[in-house]
């Protein structure tokens, strides 16, 4: 009896037959191994883009997820240390196991910017393999998308030419895109920006803006009011152009400095289902870059 | 002078055809190289093209290989410490608490010492041993000065199957907080069922053996062969093992702000010579036999959108059923039949409010059951086991976490363990948690 039941819940409930089973820990990696390996995959993303994934619980339904995954495609640099190393514990396979070809992480193949000099929790939650927020500069992906591909043409050897194919196409797409992006963006040159969270250090970098300053007083600390009015006075002393926060970031702070500094307060996708618009990653940054462009004549 | 003129003037003429001619051959060939130019350009392009997504995969494979420092040290395990503190207030002495109708050991189930007083101080050390094994150590660092290993284990990594396999000395995955770490839960003390059925948590010294089904669906099964070292064991000197438990535990997601797991537990373990430390009884006692405890176990966890930072909500449950039948000794001197049919339950909420607020209230209450002996003792002869009486607690607690590495909790409680007395608790507690950052589970 007891088999019978087990046997049908597994008919019922196992996952759809495909080459590689992947995890991915945030959206974007997720969109990502969409993009390369095409029908051949089956994705299943941990986290949505409302969700901080610093703050995930290694919850029943990701460790059943991680128990059957071929692949576990993550940011790494101790973005996911929460959660990441008891869905690897918990789930009973060996294949995704750090250091196993069935753990990737895309941090691991760009240069990190921010790596602290001084490791001290006093400095707040800050990561010693420097910031892990790499997704928001094109050039990233573009690193990723090699390596990922490379990845999965390794666990997946009969359809390898699938994959390279599929990867030289997002290639082409995404540099194209990104020439695109450069042009449309050179008006954001130069502009001053108050960020919520140091996630858009990547953004910024690459478009050449500039963060004036954080709203969270220290890395994973909330906005707190002293902080936020020496932050007011700051802006006084050196205007900045907008208060951006990612789509996860609650709003209540950004817009309380954004009324009293007179700037807009300016939600951005942060990552793949962030808004409505950012329905990939071509849109994620199309998105990215409209709402950034709005704010900045 | 004219006649110059004209014979220029007639050469030119003759000439042009022929200039015209050079000129278009010159023209095709400038179209030509042109031509040329433009592939050989195309041709740079893609090589140069080629050479970046060349160069690209070269800084990937450089940044991987820089990715890690090459150190020795850089093997050392994880290592994270946790430095606990209570200042405690009771209108009844903790050194005579006692669950009135249930017999667990003293000791570690009272509540916390009057006064300001040093907690448990834990030391944490984990590691990756090799592809195939991870190995952690939980040594408690007792305010008495003693060192108690809470937890000491190795556990598979590369079985495979969903298998894992773990041994040594572990807190058993039987119910839900069982297997949480003191310094994780959301009160400062246990559940009264957790007291009065396993003395505070069961970490025998055994062996499990777990299974995860390859469903969407989460669904974990998985048993455990111990010593039958701690309550309500007694720590057999025999071959062979002393407890067995088994557990299935099912969970998923609704939507996704909301996240479950339930699951049904068993365990068995056979005491011998089971002391009751009762001070008020007119003689010793000791229970051998057999004992069976049923756990049935609930948590929800809520969050908007599935994001904890700013609100969250967490619902907490478990009933625990317990039947025991063996023999009573009475002062060493009369032995009878002895069976017993108790229960108790808790069932606690956790709400946080605002970033770093949370409060939270606990619901706790035994039923003492039937209980009968042969050898005729009443509840004058032992207050302890035969009193009929069902404790019940109220607990209320606020805590304030700045980080996930400090908490600072008050907590207020009306336990009424004891028959007959109502002890008003209070207290302050501090947790700190120093080092690597631990992962929770669920």
């Amino acid at each position: 009896m007891r088999l019978l039941l087990t046997a049908a819940l597994i008919a019922i409930c196992s996952p759809a037959i495909a080459a590689l089973n992947i995890l991915a820990c945030e959206p974007e990696w997720g969109a990502l191994a969409k993009e390369i390996g095409g029908d051949k995959v089956t994705v299943y993303t941990a986290t949505t883009a409302l969700q901080d994934p610093h703050r995930i619980e290694a919850r029943p339904s990701l460790i059943a997820r991680a128990r059957s995954a071929d692949l576990m495609v993550c940011t790494g640099a101790e973005l996911e240390i929460g959660w990441v190393p008891l869905l690897q514990t918990q789930s009973g396979n060996p294949k995704i196991q750090a250091g196993q070809p069935g753990y990737f992480e895309a941090a691991g193949v760009v240069a990190l910017l921010e790596k602290p000099t001084r490791l001290d929790r006093s400095m707040g939650d800050i990561h010693a393999a420097g910031n892990p927020h790499i997704h928001l500069d094109p050039r990233n992906i573009a690193r990723v998308s090699a390596a990922l591909s490379e990845r999965m043409a390794n666990l997946d050897r009969a359809d390898t030419g699938y994959y390279e194919d599929r990867e030289k196409s997002f290639l082409q797409r995404w540099s194209d895109a990104t020439a695109r992006w450069e042009k449309q963006g050179a008006p954001l040159k130069g502009m001053p920006l108050v960020v919520y969270h140091k996630n858009l250090t990547y953004l910024i970098n690459w478009l050449g803006m500039r963060e004036v300053g954080a709203l969270e007083p220290k890395p994973g600390l909330p906005p707190s009011t002293a902080h936020l009015g020496e932050l007011l006075e700051q802006l006084k002393r050196g205007p900045a152009k907008a208060v951006v926060r990612a789509a996860y970031n609650e709003p209540r702070a950004a817009e309380w400095l954004a009324e009293r500094a007179k700037i807009p307060a300016v939600m951005v996708p942060f990552t793949v289902g962030g808004t409505d618009n950012a329905k990939d990653l071509f849109t994620l940054y199309d998105d990215t870059l409209t709402r950034l462009l709005a704010v900045a004549k | 002078m004219f006649r110059s003129m004209w014979c220029a003037m007639a050469l030119a003429v003759a000439m042009l055809p022929a200039y015209g001619q050079d000129v278009r051959e010159e023209l095709r060939q400038l179209q030509q190289r042109i031509q040329q130019l433009e592939k050989r350009l195309q041709d740079t392009d893609a090589k140069a093209r080629k050479a970046e997504e060349d160069a690209a995969r070269a800084e990937n494979t450089a940044a991987q290989a820089s990715a890690r420092p090459a150190s020795e040290n850089a093997f050392n395990p994880a290592i994270s410490l946790i430095l606990q503190g209570t200042a405690a207030r009771s209108s009844l002495d903790p050194n005579t608490y006692r669950i009135t109708g249930f017999a667990p050991p003293t000791g570690e189930i009272g509540p916390a010492r009057r006064g300001l007083s040093l907690g448990e101080s834990e030391l944490v050390v984990t590691s990756n041993i090799d592809p195939y094994f991870r190995g952690q150590i939980v040594a408690s660092l007792t305010p008495e000065d003693t060192v108690e290993v809470e937890e000491a284990f190795f556990q598979t990594l590369a079985l495979g199957k969903g298998f894992t396999i773990k041994g040594g000395r572990f807190l058993s995955s039987i119910g839900y907080q069982n297997q949480i770490h003191q310094h994780a839960w959301d009160f400062q003390d246990a559940p009264l069922a957790y007291k009065a059925f396993l003395g505070g948590r069961l970490n025998d010294d055994g062996v499990q053996l777990r299974w995860i089904a390859p469903t969407d669906l989460f669904l974990e099964l998985g048993t455990e062969l111990g010593r039958g070292r701690t309550f309500p064991g007694t720590d057999p000197n025999k071959n062979g093992t002393g407890l067995w438990t088994a557990f299935a535990h099912v969970g998923g997601d609704i939507g996704a702000s909301t996240a479950w797991r339930t699951g049904l537990s068993y365990a068995r373990t056979s005491p011998q010579d089971r002391a009751v430390p009762d001070m008020d009884a007119l003689g010793t006692q000791s229970f051998t036999g057999r004992s069976n405890l049923w756990i049935a176990d609930f948590i929800l966890k809520w969050a908007p959108g599935g994001n904890p930072t700013v609100t969250n909500f967490k619902l907490q449950g478990e009933y625990f059923r317990r039947k025991e039948s063996g023999d009573l000794d009475f002062n060493n001197v009369n032995s009878g039949d002895y069976s017993s049919r108790q229960s108790g339950w808790y069932l606690q909420g956790i709400y946080q409010f605002m970033p770093q607020w949370r409060v939270g209230y606990r619901y706790d209450q035994l039923s003492h059951g039937t209980v009968s002996n042969g050898l005729g003792l009443t509840a004058a002869d032992s207050p302890l086991l035969l009193t009929d009486y069902n404790p019940k607690r109220n607990t209320l607690m606020v805590d304030w976490s700045p980080t996930e590495f400090s908490r600072i909790r008050l907590q207020l409680a009306s336990d009424k363990s004891r028959f007959g007395m109502t002890d008003n608790q209070v207290l302050l507690q501090y947790i700190y948690s120093l080092g690597a950052h631990g992962a929770h589970a669920f």
